[in-house]
């Protein structure tokens, strides 16, 4: 067990909602960044000294540009529907971090504003002059949201908090105040091309390092190639998976895969990143910014496909967003778009997930396994927020959730879900999306994963579960960090693919 | 004519005036306001049809409150559903001759006012007992609430206990309709339901009872799932490409 400055939360195998605790949570704050952080990416480097008119005349611009926004902050009856539904909440019991209360603190501020009510009527609807205190909460409290929409499922007129904070976000920025962990990573992604900053040189070694070991442990030449030109496949994947572990371990078994299969494919130096921290602040321009270097890989690298690793938000990103930005998908109208649905094989889905091609070549025999191999494993599966709430898979509804299951119980013997309000469109976050996988915010991490360690020990105590399979590398990184304070080991958590890679057969002539 | 029945007339035009008019002004904000990206709740429907059978479920049953919690969703429904039944009750007030399907429900729809004051109470309730709805309560969900009940309980007490001039009513509301304006009857229990009727309806439009258009421009229950098929390029974010 882990040494740790604040209380871990005591397991009971389900939920428990705790009773309101002022403030629980008011000690919790992420580092905030430095000027130099903030004007790498465009924003002002410190508070301006009419920071409020800048921060309302902001709130008023994405006002008129986010319908969401608009409808949310008038809609909300204050029913209580959602006030059990965050994980965060659920962890820490501070009430500003019910999903309704997060949304007041802009509310209020909103109706002060720009609403009959609040400017004329004040106390009555709860509004509130927009103060240096009221923008410090703002960013204490927007950034304890994981953006993971889990209560936009419950709210009965689908309100989505995470569209709050992202304005949030972005209003804060406006005036300076970014936080240091998205916004410096968001730095690194325009100078180097990554997340951790890998430049291409590394990449390089790393990958033929993979190569030796892959064939050293298989005596198979499975290849890792990168910047390979007329490639069938790009694959784009966070750039933990270079690093990280588990996550290579994911990696791995894609490799293996497109190996197995003999589809030729390609990572980009340039495009070395699936994760796109743009929509973590909410910014439009930087999620397109981000975006953009991806269209420009796929075409210098005159790929057919698109193919995006196990990364939750940047398969939110690429699934549903990916289109709009930059074309990537069907009816793009502006050139470069167009030139990229000539180049695109039409006969596949733009972008696919590396679950859908792995579940196809399954289907289709083009692959084989040996489900053996991962009989020492007791499997379960945590479905990652941006996936299960913001993406889909396959073409058919819910097909987020059936293709990962599916994979895993093709090359596995021993699959138990957990308690089914804890999964796909109801699942419980990490604890450490959305920007907040840092390590300023421990506390947090540890107790907003307690929803989903309760459901965790269900399955251990009842079914023996030893490993955790997901298809996100927060979650990947969150858990095997925090795992740890509730008495598991770091070494349950994994990928889908990491089980794909134990079980696939490789053909030693090929 | 008593100014009396000048004031209510009045108060009625103005009310209408500022409920549709308000109602019809946030439609046009939430209609005009882009959406840039696709936000849709996932697993969402992948066709129009589909969509409008997950608008019409989360309208007519509340599907996703009724995920979300039991208590708020019963009280909820029983409101609502009793709020619609005794607002077409009242349809007889309104018409002439009044229509065959309004004289059916008139039973129905005077014992609804039960069920929706019982939805209403219950939801008051949970204001005060259940820590975390206190916490996020304002002064206006109290008053809302209070605001409804005065109405459902003074409509009702004219129903059940103490008729009001019903005809002379009627007579009023036609007069109002067509500019030929009748006498009301200085009946205080009507006189208190119709000044909060009209207090409602002027709140309406700067109010939370804005959730009742809302939920029909809400994106992530009315967008479908289809971008990786179609590109939603709003119009500000198409000047980004340039």
């Amino acid at each position: 067990m882990a040494v740790s400055k604040f209380e871990v939360p005591e397991l009971k195998g389900y939920t428990v909602i705790p009773l309101v605790r002022m403030d629980a949570a008011a000690g919790i704050k992420s580092f905030p960044a430095n000027a130099p952080i903030q004007e790498a990416i465009g924003f002002p480097g410190e508070l301006p000294e009419n920071w409020q008119e800048i921060a309302i005349a902001k709130m008023g611009e994405l006002l008129g540009k986010y319908r969401s926004l608009q409808v949310f902050m008038d809609a909300c009856v204050h029913c209580g529907a959602c006030t059990d539904k965050c994980h965060y909440y659920i962890g820490t019991a501070d009430p500003k971090n019910m999903p309704v209360a997060r949304q007041d603190l802009m509310r209020r501020v909103y109706r002060r504003y720009f609403t009959f009510a609040g400017k004329y009527f004040p106390q009555l609807v709860g509004a509130k002059d927009l103060t240096r205190d009221v923008l410090d909460e703002w960013y204490q409290y927007y950034y304890q949201c994981s953006e993971c929409r889990r209560c936009s499922v419950y709210c009965p007129y689908g309100i989505d908090t995470a569209e709050i904070t992202m304005a949030g976000r972005e209003i804060l920025d406006s005036v300076g105040l970014g936080q240091k962990y998205t916004n410096e990573i968001l730095g690194k992604v325009h100078r180097i091309g990554n997340n951790l900053g890998l430049p291409g040189p590394a990449l390089m070694d790393t990958l033929s390092g993979l190569e030796e070991d892959v064939e050293a442990d298989t005596g198979v030449a499975v290849k890792f190639p990168i910047d390979v030109k007329g490639a069938e496949v790009l694959l784009i994947t966070p750039s933990a998976d270079f690093f990280s572990e588990p996550h290579v371990e994911s990696l791995i078994g894609y490799a293996k895969v497109f190996h197995a299969a003999g589809i030729s494919w390609t990572l980009s130096s340039m495009a070395s990143e699936a994760g796109n921290f743009g929509m973590f602040i909410g910014s439009y321009d930087q999620l397109k910014k981000v975006a953009l270097r991806i269209r420009q890989a796929a075409l210098e690298l005159g790929v057919k496909r698109i193919v995006v690793g196990e990364c939750g938000h940047a398969w939110r990103v690429a699934y549903s967003f990916w289109n709009t930005l930059i074309g990537v998908g069907a009816g793009g109208q502006d050139e470069y778009a167009r030139m990229l649905q000539k180049q695109l094989d039409s006969n596949y889905p733009q972008p696919a997930h590396i679950c859908e091609v792995t579940y196809d070549l399954l289907q289709r025999g083009a692959i084989r396994v040996d489900k053996e191999a991962n009989d020492h494993r007791i499997i379960t599966f945590h479905d990652s927020c941006n996936v299960a709430r913001g993406s889909g898979m396959g073409g058919i509804p819910g097909g987020q959730f059936i293709i990962p299951r599916e994979i895993i119980k093709s090359v596995a013997n021993h699959f138990y879900d957990m308690a089914p309000e804890t999964i796909r469109e109801g699942t419980y976050c990490c604890g450490g999306g959305g920007g907040l996988l840092t390590d300023d915010l421990m506390e947090l991490r540890v107790k907003g994963a307690q929803p989903r360690m309760d459901a965790l020990q269900a399955v251990v105590e009842n079914h023996g579960v030893n490993f955790m399979a997901t298809i996100c590398a927060i979650c990947k990184a969150q858990f095997t960090k925090v795992v740890p304070y509730y008495g598991f080991e770091m070494g349950m958590i994994g990928g889908v693919h990491q089980l794909v890679s134990s079980a696939i057969i490789l053909d030693p002539n090929k | 004519m008593s100014s009396l029945t000048i004031f209510y007339a009045i108060l009625f035009y103005l009310a209408t005036v500022v409920l549709v008019g308000g109602v019809a002004f946030k439609i046009y904000v939430y209609s005009r306001t882009p959406s840039p990206l696709r936000i849709p709740t996932m697993p969402a429907p992948m066709t129009q049809s589909g969509m409008v059978a997950r608008m019409a479920r989360e309208v007519v049953l509340f599907q996703s409150l009724f995920k979300s919690n039991k208590w708020i969703w019963i009280f909820g429904w029983m409101f609502h559903f009793g709020l619609l039944l005794v607002l077409l009750r009242h349809l007889r007030y309104f018409t002439q001759p009044v229509w065959s399907w309004v004289v059916l429900i008139q039973p129905f729809g005077r014992y609804a006012a039960f069920a929706m004051l019982a939805g209403l109470l219950g939801l008051w309730a949970r204001r005060f007992l259940v820590d975390r709805v206190r916490y996020i309560s304002t002064p206006s969900d109290h008053l809302m609430l209070a605001l409804l009940v005065a109405i459902g309980a003074s409509g009702s007490a004219m129903s059940f206990l103490v008729h009001t001039d019903i005809i002379s009513l009627k007579a009023f509301m036609l007069g109002l309709m067509t500019f030929d304006w009748q006498p009301l009857p200085a009946d205080p229990l009507l006189l208190i339901h119709l000044a909060l009727v009209a207090l409602l309806m002027i709140i309406f439009p700067v109010s939370k009872l804005l959730h009742a258009p809302g939920v029909f421009f809400s994106p992530t229950r009315n967008q479908i799932d289809d971008s990786r098929e179609a590109r939603h390029v709003a119009p500000w974010a198409a000047q980004l490409d340039k």
